[in-house]
């Protein structure tokens, strides 16, 4: 057997991943508790469940552990471990007017039904290094825990109410552009079928849901900043929880447990289609799984600018949008340049050298030629 | 428990470094020397969002001194999320005083609004920019504006004016319309709404315009012309209140906000919640007068 430079591919591999592994415990530490990282890694757990496409938070921290944190890696991870899972029901569709709300806002009114309700959210701090996290230690939080629970007085706890919406508001009196009949209604499930475009907008809110939350910002920034012309506002930005149902095979609906979700309806002055028609506003949407504020803001105002013909601008082109914010297509992809490639490296080599020899002898026969036109 | 050493320095006063404020100063000096142009500034990161006020506050701390009297709005109100925030951190990284009361105000930051009050030639006003391009809307490309800028080729700005009124028989563009600055520069006026925009023009206040994420400063001097883009046939317009009025106060001749209640029904009250407090109060206030507002005033409102 003559000499290959590259062989002995499987121990190799082996060590590699090995070596990973160590990287990973190298420093001799407690291990983290998939508990902790449940609790301490909220918005990390929320962002991989949403990207991985499956409502599950203790695999989605088992995922962030194996991944030593990195956030595409352990989507990944789950997308391939939903795979396994057998798929029994189709879930009732959900109602976010039965959420729970732990945070609700609006940045279009100033006072809304329920109020404003602030909820968890560092918006509104100053993001400066808190070093005093370096140190923190069990007691702390404690201590914390127990000042927190000290400041609720029972008494005043309302009894649970939900609340209605805002874009109600504005249908009442008319404000909203009227449904389109002619738009594609049909429900895709994006997990059994390839997309086709145009793409209903059940498969272009399927994808965004799962889309990687950079890529949907990058996207959605552009078309804030003048490539489309979005100027949106958040009608109302809401996370909770919300119950999901499922039909049984007997025909009733049973309830299944609840989830986490952020939900945005983004509204936005519209051009109308026909002259005569007033510029009604549009409602974008966006709903992911679990608390990702960023995500859904960028969703629904994608999902405006999809529902623009105008072209010209990467965030109204479905294609360009739905393709390139799959986190972990794109992240495989653009992966997989690490893979050998000098079998088709090689023929574009042999390609390439001919091509310079040829454009070389050109070169020197013009040469030659003019040596001679000159010494005529 | 090991004691941290590390990281006790105490911020700088404003807490920006002193050659950085100076570099902003220098390009604010530029700025007012050319009336609606923007200047480029090195815009260094804040321990805010990017969007949320950072051009607004490098402005607030190049130029606030220790004797200052800091207030801040956010849509007309001191009591926003967003302005308590920034109160906050300027007053926790200067200790200068903050007020609630535009009069007493020597600078005051704002977001989205001009007060009702007229400001007074001693006092500065820094507004808070998202989009400081006023052609962002006609052309995507910042070389081809500066471009346009350069040659004062407003004609894609006027068409799309034009546009809009063709198609809705209104030019559509709700706040921060865009003003001729001095007869020379168009500038974005950050988006106040049209009601604020002629309180601009002829001013005696020094007005900044800091656009902190797109990294331009802007300003219009005291005494400048502000013109609102409008035709021989077609004027601007401001917001028309004349079929509401102030739940609290009755009162008609101030920007309005719509509020609704959880039963669902409209209601409206005064936008600017110092100048709310002072009508509230029955106080004096001495507002700003301009030809729309005084139009208005002539149709009985």
């Amino acid at each position: 057997m003559g000499y290959v430079a590259v062989k002995g591919g499987t121990e190799a591999i082996h060590n590699a991943s090995e070596l990973a592994e160590f990287y990973r415990v190298k420093g001799d530490t407690t291990p983290i508790d998939i508990k902790q990282i449940r609790a301490q890694m909220r918005l990390a757990i929320d962002k991989v469940m949403g990207e991985g496409g499956i409502y599950a938070p203790e695999y989605a921290a088992i995922a962030l552990k194996q991944a030593e944190g990195d956030v595409y890696e352990a989507a990944f991870i789950l997308r391939a471990f939903r795979t396994t899972l057998q798929r029994n029901y189709y879930s009732q569709v959900i109602n976010t007017r039965e959420m729970f709300v732990k945070r609700k806002i609006s940045a279009s009114f100033r006072e809304i039904p329920g109020g404003q309700i602030l909820g968890p959210t560092r918006d509104y701090t100053q993001r400066t290094l808190d070093t005093a996290k370096a140190t923190e230690t069990a007691i702390d939080i404690k201590t914390f825990l127990d000042g927190f629970d000290a400041k609720i007085d029972p008494e005043k706890l309302e009894g649970i109410s939900t609340f209605g919406k805002v874009i109600d508001l504005l249908q009442q009196e008319g404000l909203l552009a009227p449904v389109d009949p002619t738009e594609d209604r049909s429900l895709v499930d994006i997990t059994r079928e390839a997309i086709k475009f145009p793409a209903p907008r059940s498969a272009r809110l399927q994808m965004m849901a799962r889309a990687e939350t950079g890529g949907l910002m990058a996207l959605g920034y552009s078309s804030q900043r003048g490539f489309g012309a979005v100027h949106p506002t958040v009608g109302e930005l809401r996370y909770g929880t919300v119950p999901v149902r499922v039909k049984d095979a007997g025909g009733r609906n049973r309830y299944i447990g609840k989830i986490e979700v952020t939900e945005n309806e983004m509204i936005t002055g519209s051009k109308p289609a026909k002259k005569g028609t007033p510029p009604y506003f549009t409602i974008g949407y966006g709903l992911c799984f679990g608390h990702n504020e960023t995500k859904v803001i960028c969703m629904s105002t994608l999902d405006t600018a999809m529902r623009r013909p105008e072209m010209g601008a990467p965030a109204n082109d479905q294609e360009f949008v739905l393709y390139h914010t799959e986190g972990v297509e794109a992240m495989g992809f653009t992966n997989h340049l690490k893979l050998p490639h000098y079998v088709t490296f090689q023929s574009s080599l042999s390609n390439t050298r001919a091509a310079v020899e040829r454009n070389n002898k050109t070169n020197k026969e013009v040469e030659q030629q003019m040596i001679q036109m000159q010494s005529v | 428990m090991i004691e941290n050493t590390k990281y006790t320095n105490k911020y700088n006063f404003a807490f920006i470094d002193e050659a950085t404020k100076k570099e902003i100063r220098r390009k604010l000096l530029k700025a007012v020397a050319i009336p609606g142009h923007q200047v480029p500034y090195s815009s260094p990161e804040m321990p805010i969002s990017r969007g949320w006020g950072t051009g607004g506050l490098h402005i607030t701390l190049a130029v606030i001194g220790k004797e200052d009297v800091f207030k801040i709005i956010d849509q007309g109100s001191d009591a926003s999320v967003n302005a308590c925030n920034l109160r906050e951190f300027v007053n926790g990284m200067t200790g200068c005083k903050t007020t609630f009361d535009t009069a007493e105000a020597t600078l005051i930051q704002t977001r989205h609004r001009i007060t009702e009050e007229e400001l007074t030639y001693k006092q500065i006003i820094v507004f808070q920019v998202p989009l400081p391009e006023p052609l962002r809307m006609v052309e995507r490309y910042e070389y081809k504006t500066l471009q346009m800028h350069a040659e004062a080729d407003y004609a894609k700005m006027y068409v799309s004016l034009y546009e809009s009124y063709v198609r809705h028989g209104a030019i559509m563009q709700g706040a921060g319309y865009p003003v001729m600055v001095n007869g020379r520069y168009i500038m974005s006026p950050s988006p106040i709404p049209r009601w604020d925009t002629p309180n601009l023009n002829q001013a005696q206040t020094l007005f900044l315009f800091g656009a902190g994420r797109e990294k331009r400063l802007y300003a219009v001097p005291p005494f400048t012309d502000v013109e609102p883009l409008e035709f021989e046939d077609v004027n601007f317009e401001i917001e028309d209140f004349s079929k509401s009025e102030c739940y609290k106060t009755g009162y008609k001749k101030a920007f309005l906000d719509e509020i609704y209640s959880d039963e669902g029904e409209r209601k409206f009250v005064i936008s600017d919640s110092n100048f709310l407090d002072k009508k509230s109060e029955k106080q004096e206030t001495h507002q700003y007068s301009n030809k729309y507002i005084d139009q208005l005033q002539e149709y009985g409102l």
